[in-house]
């Protein structure tokens, strides 16, 4: 599984960073979490507001730091 | 230098604290029966505030009425509290209405529309669309791929910072309602009027070459569906973030404020900033263009302002010009304009912001 963390790199992008690792060492989830900081690759995915978050190419969140319930939602 | 300009302007939305859960099935009368309550004893503490800070500076600290620091103190005592409480009483509600709007829907609402019609709808949903300026980018790229009209775009991303909950909350409660809608209409009219010009001047080409040659797939992800009571945790959040964010740039703005009420004799603004000598807009918007600050910050000091006898044209101009025309905002949007667009950007906006100004003086005292 991979999880994208799209966001130029702003605190709220940090924070969604933080809590998608967090939620990933405690459910033991098998995924790689990659930053995309890049305005051409962010845009290009068809995001319009950061931090946004893509598990396996599919849109999960935009424009908000989603919850900790959420994030384990999508793990699964 | 970059990092810390993305770091100042991005904390805008709500992070939530990751460990509280929601309770969707909280029930309805306990909310019922709490929002009135809680609206009477705000609205008490509100109108009581006079009093008190009068109370606070004159018997309780060794202030003597009528004396310069007396006359700051008071101010300061009297615009800390309840520009704090209409803030939390503006942004809650703000933050309410915005949970019903998205970037993604007001996207989908922009796409394709006629210049004239499109400006009009882009300004409005400018001012209830949750944005952030470190938004701006992607943001500006889904619009412009989806179809929005280039001066369409333009018109949302001005009226977005401009026409601003904050600053429309604030100078209803300091300065009263007819400079608010002042501000709103007029603030909405440079919004459209800019991006309508800006559309007029066919500057499409003016984008850099990699955003032009981009094509966004996808729409947008499944919107998630609120309950009323996941809507208020939306305006508790917006809350909790908004004021810690900005209640810094509050008090030093009150501050300020403070010490043009009390220090500065009446007259010496009607002279700097008042509407006798043509030259004042343009210094106001040129002042006005380094300064960042948010709206919080900036409309205790207008209020100290008017009171001193500045002219409601020149302060209005400088007001914009402070919140509307910001560097930062213009490096970040450097990445996917070219200069003479960004040029372009500057000077419709500046121009309808002196506009602004000189009709004002003109027309008002």
């Amino acid at each position: 599984m991979e999880i994208k963390i799209l966001g130029p790199g702003c605190a709220k992008c940090e924070k969604t960073a933080k809590l998608v690792q967090e939620v990933v060492a405690e459910t033991g989830a098998q995924a790689r979490v990659v930053k995309v900081t890049d305005m051409m690759q962010i845009a290009g995915s068809g995001v319009v507001s950061t931090p946004a978050v893509m598990v396996d190419g599919e849109i999960k969140s935009t424009g908000k730091v989603p919850k900790k319930g959420e994030i384990a939602g999508w793990l699964k | 230098m970059l990092k810390s300009i993305n770091e100042t302007t991005c904390a805008c939305q709500v992070p939530p604290k990751g460990t509280v859960e929601t309770n969707p099935s909280r029930p309805t009368w306990m909310l019922l029966l709490a929002a009135p309550l809680g609206i009477a004893l705000w609205w008490l503490v509100y109108t009581h505030l006079a009093a008190f800070s009068q109370l606070l500076t004159y018997r309780l600290l060794p202030f003597t009425p009528g004396s310069h620091l007396g006359a700051s103190v008071e101010f300061f005592l009297y615009d800390t509290p309840k520009v704090m409480m209409l803030l939390v009483l503006v942004v809650f509600g703000v933050g309410v209405i915005r949970s019903y709007f998205s970037p993604e829907r007001t996207r989908a609402l922009l796409a394709g529309r006629s210049l004239l019609a499109g400006n009009v709808l882009a300004a409005l949903l400018g001012i209830v669309t949750p944005f952030c300026s470190c938004s701006a980018v992607p943001l500006f790229i889904g619009f412009v791929t989806a179809g929005v009209p280039l001066g369409v775009t333009f018109s949302f991303l001005i009226a977005a910072p401009m026409v601003n909950e904050i600053a429309l909350g604030l100078l209803y409660g300091l300065v009263g309602w007819r400079v608010a809608a002042l501000y709103a209409a007029t603030g909405l009219t440079v919004a459209i009027g800019a991006g309508w010009v800006i559309g007029r001047l066919k500057l499409e080409h003016h984008i850099e070459d990699w955003v032009q040659q981009m094509t966004t797939v996808g729409d947008s992800p499944v919107e998630n569906r609120l309950t009323l009571w996941d809507r208020l945790v939306y305006g508790k959040d917006a809350v909790v973030e908004i004021i810690g964010r900005v209640w810094i740039y509050v008090l030093l703005g009150i501050a300020v404020g403070a010490g043009i009420h009390g220090f500065v004799p009446e007259g010496v603004m009607a002279a700097v900033m008042g509407k006798g000598d043509w030259w004042s807009v343009p210094l106001a918007v040129i002042l006005g263009v380094p300064m960042y600050s948010n709206a919080a910050g900036i409309i205790p000091v207008v209020e100290a302002l008017l009171g001193k006898g500045a002219a409601l044209g020149s302060t209005l101009a400088f007001m914009m010009s402070v919140i509307a025309l910001s560097l930062p905002e213009m490096v970040i949007l450097r990445k996917v304009l070219k200069p003479r667009l960004i040029a372009v950007f500057i000077a419709v906006v500046a121009t309808g912001i002196l506009f602004v100004g000189f009709l004002f003086n003109a027309v008002m005292g």
